[in-house]
């Protein structure tokens, strides 16, 4: 995960409208494209329906031009909302990277191999700041994938906030960054076969 | 960097990548009615014009925004507008007095699904024939088609610069697609834009010929305000402009309108080849899924089938000679276009004879996916 180097990542981030779905896929593209010196896409799908109905945005991170700027097998989901879980996870790959806002999505009873989840909307709300769920996400989803690099990340975050809210959202970023880390490492813990909590 | 130029890279849509072009291209004024998908070049339009001391007017509906990107061009500035199918269709009556006038400008169509209101935030390349004969009457016009957004850029440039050479109204044909994904674009240094102006007229005032062709076959254009005697009527008309309902006028103006262009194809098409020297299958394709075709050409190339792509950058006039010569060569095309079929008769009417001809087409809402374009090319040779 995120540790050999694959040439092609496939990202669909799924959520409502009002989240800030779109901008995560753009703070997702852009710091690929920008900041780590990649190729990437972003498309966004929206309809008449889209306010407060379903939204999503489909980014590709390439090393060379992607010809092709839909997703057909997702390698990393993002889900904020259950809606968007429901419709999508079966476009993930077997080896595919499943991120939740974990009070958003109810996740069925089988065991998902890669699968990471952070309460990205509690979090915001404790800023005090709820529409800042998509950066904790974001900051969360380049720990834990590591597809784009965190100096990347934090760049095209402050590039792409408005004016005057950049320390904020640095601080949600951040927030998601160390919170997908401790993750991370529970997870490693679990797998050398150490017990505690996270 | 300059007001106009933002040198630099991005990570910014179609449509503000056409914006960004047009404000390089030296662009100053932009007549807008907004329509999904295009209204994101009016609005970054309206946001920047004002830093190169352009004007950006929003009017009643797309056929006055036409009518006023025609007079801002008779009023010496570069100028343009943009919109989408059921715009596109209100605008076709003053395209045509933009031809017959020989008034410089560019028209973008951000093409969504039709007929009618159709899908309006899902792409499409269905308005291709209407761009080649939507206005009434013969004539010849300049069409380009980008695929992405860095190329949509360049050739928002471009078809300023071809407007202005040939003062003929050229038209952007992309798709919602392009116009509404993100990717990297470089907006190089000012002085690596090249850009072209009208040329002026020199020498007496009074006795001044507004259509008198100088030696490319165009007349030099004054701006009103000037001083040079102008009269502008989309009646036919003779070398001073004036109407003249005869015979002999008819045709010694269609001569001109239309020779301009015929007679300058080379500098006027542009196309690009991929993996096409020693290809049995060429594919023929353009904006969007012109980079479908790229994928199914690399895909078809591992499976053993010899496989190209003649990617049409220049849609009208239509690059007729390189598809004959091509059609000597290759076993057969596929033309792959979100659409019924426009562009494959075109195809057709090229490979008479000598190469099989069929088409990857689809009624519009969606990109065309590779694996559609491969069954075909296994079914189809």
């Amino acid at each position: 995960m995120g540790k050999k180097k694959i040439k092609k990542k496939e990202v669909i981030i799924t959520g409502f409208g009002g989240q800030g779905i779109v901008l995560a896929g753009r703070i997702l593209g852009q710091a690929a494209a920008l900041g780590d010196g990649k190729e990437s896409t972003l498309i966004q799908s929206y309809g008449p329906e889209s306010r407060g109905g379903a939204c999503n945005t489909q980014v590709i991170i390439a090393d060379t031009f992607i010809n092709y700027p839909y997703v057909k097998h997702a390698d990393i989901l993002v889900c904020m909302s259950q809606g968007g879980f429901d419709k999508y996870i079966d476009q993930l790959t077997d080896d595919g990277i499943l991120l939740t806002d974990q009070d958003l999505v109810q996740l069925p009873k089988k065991s998902l191999k890669n699968f990471f989840t952070i309460p990205a909307t509690r979090i915001a709300e404790e800023l005090g700041r709820k529409m800042m769920a998509n950066i904790i996400m974001i900051g969360f989803l380049t720990a834990v994938t590591q597809v784009i690099s965190k100096k990347a990340a934090k760049s095209a975050v402050t590039e792409s906030v408005p004016k005057g809210t950049e320390k904020m959202n640095i601080k949600a970023f951040s927030k998601g960054f160390d919170h997908g880390m401790a993750v991370l490492k529970g997870k490693e813990k679990k797998a050398s076969g150490k017990t505690g909590a996270v | 960097m300059t007001a106009a130029i933002r040198t630099g890279e991005y990570f910014i849509t179609g449509d503000v990548a056409c914006a960004e072009g047009a404000l390089a291209a030296g662009c100053q004024f932009f007549g807008g009615y907004p329509i999904t998908p295009a209204t994101e070049i009016a609005e970054h339009i309206a946001e920047r014009i004002p830093d190169v001391g352009g004007t950006y007017i929003q009017m009643e509906d797309e056929i006055a925004a036409i009518a006023s990107v025609l007079g801002a061009s008779w009023a010496g500035v570069k100028s343009m507008t943009a919109t989408s199918g059921p715009g596109f269709s209100l605008m076709m009556e003053n395209i045509g007095l933009g031809i017959c006038t020989e008034t410089p400008c560019v028209i973008v169509n951000v093409q969504r699904g039709g007929p009618s209101t159709g899908l309006p935030t899902q792409g499409a390349q269905s308005d291709m024939m209407q761009a080649r004969w939507g206005s009434h009457g013969d004539y010849e016009i300049i069409v380009l088609a980008p695929s992405s957004p860095q190329e949509i850029f360049y050739q928002t440039i471009t078809a300023f610069n071809m407007s202005e050479k040939y003062r003929v109204p050229v038209i952007i044909m992309t798709d919602e697609i392009v116009g509404h994904m993100s990717e990297k674009v470089i907006i190089p240094e000012a002085k690596k834009i090249k850009t072209v102006s009208r040329v002026i007229p020199k020498g007496r005032k009074d006795h001044f010929k507004l259509f008198k062709p100088g030696p490319n076959g165009v007349a030099p254009m004054p701006a009103a305000g000037q001083g040079y005697n102008v009269h502008v009527t989309g009646l036919t008309h003779d070398e001073k402009g004036y109407p003249v309902m005869s015979v002999e006028a008819q045709a010694e103006m269609m001569t001109r309108l239309t020779g301009k262009i015929k007679k300058n194809l080379d500098d006027i098409i542009i196309t690009e080849s991929y993996r096409l020297d020693d290809a049995d299958i060429a594919l023929i394709s353009y904006g969007v899924s012109s980079r479908t075709s790229m994928t199914a050409v690399d895909e078809a190339r591992r499976m053993g089938i010899k496989a190209g792509l003649l990617r049409l950058i220049t849609i009208w006039p239509f690059p007729d000679d390189i598809i004959r010569k091509l059609a000597k060569k290759v076993k057969g095309f596929v033309t792959v276009e979100i659409n019924l079929g426009q562009i494959h008769r075109e195809v057709e009417r090229c490979a008479g004879d000598k190469a099989r001809a069929v088409l990857v087409g689809h009624p519009g809402g969606t990109i065309i996916p590779p694996d559609s374009v491969i069954e075909k090319l296994k079914e189809a040779f």
